[in-house]
């Protein structure tokens, strides 16, 4: 009982966090970050905060993360790490070669007020930055928001300073991803190909943390947005932001910038919000959607139909970041499971209307993001209403031990467990994936501890 | 050793009373030790007859050589020693943290040993307590007795009862106290009077009213003290006067912040609108 401390009775809490249910937002401008081809992260603050970002991505995706960092010492931050960011920028071209410098800041580079427009302004002036290159940059410090805002600020400080709006017009839509796994990029450019949409993924990480082993290390993997395809997002139809949180405000930035009109809809996890996925990018593109997707649905249906009776009433308990829970909760209503408890660290009020609409027929679920909604919550509404499966990262492993719940891992980050970076959450066959892994939950649990004459060969 | 801090609005004159009471305790046959804490660093420009060459944080700029205590402390007046912080240009950086590092800095380093004999040391601190770093003073026991300098305008006392607040707030942990209320006079009208009773109010006391003289200016221009560049004037012994208060100060007290509506009430009934 790692967690036997926890009390059942909930309390009102002011001043206390216990196991947050959120991380840094670095780590999200990182993650960002890589999903810029040829582009190199660098953190400008302590080193600390580097290593720490580098190596919760490494041991999610097992990949080596490559970024940098100011390095601040002592002086750096009395002084203003400008002379820190100036060095770094020049040792980084001249060292490592990346295209792009993808800069974010810290909590110490904050609040000593360390401005980045300023200082990579001042390094193009001085001429650090080579021709053709870039250094880009968002706010982010760890104070704010969570990794999910991290994330958002960095896809938005992409599409900011890349686009450019030549006044033609270009024949494909920007998809804008939310904070979402290699595989689900993957997933997406695959179902709009099979659309036949012509579309510009932003940011894309697939073979970059799933490359292939070649024998040879590639500082800069084959994937990524290309710096192209990033300057031509100005120009395209329109954009559909995959996430009202972590793909959203870059939509809104391209708009402005741009004059690109875009869309938001939910990441496609689940039946309905994959529904809406296909139907807004075939609206979009004006195209029909082929015989192929309906096809991939229709097994999704079947699947759904014949396991009804392992779903009905099942009570879910669920924790990560509102753009994947949002439509993961629509997705276990459809397969007539009952989510009760819900939390999010990260902050946001969308999430909390987002949550009322859909959670209409369940009125006794509980959710809460921002603020006070951690793990710690969840586990004592957990023990006031126990749940049959709990659905998170790797840190619900020790709720789901303490109370001999079955557990199925989604989010980030994911540590002990692979998987993730290869077969994608989004999609019918995202979808599809999700049941299998529910499915499987509960039936070894069934098999586990079922008595003797109610253990069942077929189920 | 006694550990004063000085603190008051900006433009107040804190650096000028500093280094001139510092000159007359020096005169006394104290042994002083100023400790500039503004990024500005000229701090300690009329003992030294010029600006400080190299401030603490300096040496920070260049890591990896060995920093020396006689780099960053120079000797002026009657043997005082005198040193600056220093800190970032205006406008970057975190000059609060700044303060932190220095005095981290100087305590390593031993400036504060007792192979100095130091009798004071003096903190002038910048402006108003506007973080945690220009606290920094009185934190911890570092300084233990503060005088505000202030005037009988409205912005100097408010500025005035603000710091209460900061020393209020590490009275208990660090053991800090307030010594004292110095009137640089702007001649305002009801000027003493005002102060007094604010000092009053507030649990303490004025401990001197400096008149203001352009003599002071004259010698400022000189790059000297008043009792440096002349000894006999008048305004020196007001200096003088105010360091054998202050040596002889025994007053130290938790002060006892007004709210802001008592504090305008004292400006009606004292000040100007009389």
């Amino acid at each position: 009982m790692l967690l036997r401390h926890t009390p059942k009775e909930v309390k009102a809490r002011e001043g206390l966090t216990i196991n947050p249910a959120k991380t840094c937002q670095p780590i999200g401008a990182m993650y960002a970050a890589l999903g810029i081809h040829g582009c190199l992260p660098h953190s400008h603050g302590s080193q600390g905060c580097c290593s720490y970002h580098r190596s919760t991505l490494t041991r999610h995706y097992k990949e080596p993360v490559m970024a940098a960092t100011s390095s601040f010492t002592e002086g750096a931050s009395v002084f203003g790490g400008q002379a820190n960011l100036l060095q770094s920028i020049e040792t980084i071209f001249s060292v490592y070669d990346p295209d792009i410098i993808a800069v974010h800041s810290t909590c110490l580079s904050e609040t000593i007020g360390d401005d980045l427009q300023q200082i990579t302004k001042k390094a193009s002036d001085d001429g650090k930055i080579p021709e053709g290159k870039y250094v880009i940059y968002a706010s982010t410090p760890s104070f704010v928001g969570s990794h999910v805002t991290g994330y958002a600020n960095m896809v938005t400080g992409i599409a900011e300073q890349f686009a450019k709006s030549t006044g033609e017009q270009k024949d494909q839509i920007n998809i804008i991803a939310g904070w979402m796994e290699p595989s689900d990029m993957r997933e997406i450019k695959r179902l709009s190909k099979e659309l036949g949409v012509k579309i510009v993924l932003f940011p894309d990480t697939s073979d970059v943390l799933d490359a292939p082993q070649t024998g040879k290390h590639e500082f800069y993997p084959k994937g990524g947005t290309t710096i192209e395809e990033l300057i031509s997002v100005g120009d395209s139809k329109c954009s559909l932001a995959l996430g009202c949180i972590s793909a959203e405000p870059a939509a809104i930035a391209l708009d402005k910038r741009c004059k690109v009109p875009f869309e938001t809809v939910d990441m496609p996890i689940g039946l309905s919000a994959t529904d809406r996925f296909i139907m807004s990018l075939s609206k979009a593109a004006g195209v029909d959607v082929p015989d192929e997707i309906t096809d991939e649905r229709g097994r999704l249906i079947d699947v759904m139909t014949d396991m009804e009776q392992y779903f009905y009433g099942k009570k879910v308990a669920l924790f990560g970041d509102p753009d994947q829970l949002i439509p993961l909760t629509e997705f276990l209503l459809d397969l007539n499971m009952k989510p009760i408890h819900i939390v999010s660290g990260t902050p946001g009020q969308r999430f909390e209307k987002r949550m009322k609409e859909i959670l209409q027929r369940i009125p006794e679920a509980n959710f809460k993001n921002g603020l006070n909604a951690d793990m710690f919550l969840l586990h004592q509404w957990m023990k006031n209403e126990p749940v049959d499966l709990l659905i998170g990262n790797t840190y619900g492993k020790y709720i789901a031990r303490d109370e001999n719940t079955p557990f199925i891992r989604f989010g980030f980050p994911i540590l002990d467990r692979i998987g993730h970076s290869y077969f994608p959450n989004v999609g019918y066959a995202g979808s599809l994936r999700l049941i299998e892994k529910i499915l499987g939950a509960f039936m070894d649990r069934q098999d586990r501890e079922a008595p003797e004459e109610k253990f069942e060969l077929v189920m | 050793m006694r550990k004063v801090a000085i603190y008051g609005k900006g433009g107040i004159g804190k650096s000028t009373t500093t280094q001139n009471t510092v000159a007359g305790l020096a005169e006394m046959g104290k042994k002083v030790m100023v400790v500039g804490c503004d990024p500005k660093a000229d701090s300690t420009r009329l003992l030294l007859g010029g600006l400080q060459q190299k401030t603490v944080l300096d040496t920070l700029r260049e890591e990896g050589e060995e920093v020396e205590l006689e780099d960053i402390i120079k000797e002026g007046y009657r043997n005082t020693r005198c040193t600056e912080s220093g800190g970032p240009e205006p406008g970057v950086g975190c000059a609060g943290r700044g303060i932190i590092t220095s005095v981290n800095l100087l305590e390593q380093l031993g400036a504060y040993d007792e192979e100095w004999d130091l009798d004071y040391v003096f903190y002038d601190v910048l402006g108003d307590v506007v973080c945690g770093g220009f606290a920094m003073p009185i934190r911890d026991g570092k300084a233990e007795e503060i005088y505000i300098v202030c005037s009988g305008e409205m912005m100097a006392m408010y500025a005035a009862n603000n710091i209460c607040k900061g020393i209020l707030k590490y009275a208990d942990a660090g053991g800090v106290r307030l010594g004292g209320l110095i009137c640089n006079s702007r001649k305002v009208d009801n000027e003493r009077e005002m102060i007094e009773e604010l000092a009053r109010r507030i649990g303490t006391q004025m401990i001197h009213f400096v008149p203001r003289d352009n003599f002071v200016q004259r010698a400022e221009i000189n790059r000297k003290t008043v009792i440096d560049y002349d000894p006999t004037h008048g305004q020196a012994d007001e200096y003088r006067a105010l360091a054998r208060k202050i040596d002889e100060n025994e007053m130290f007290v938790i002060p006892k912040p007004l709210e802001i509506e008592e504090l305008e009430s004292l400006l009606i009934e004292f000040g100007i609108a009389n």
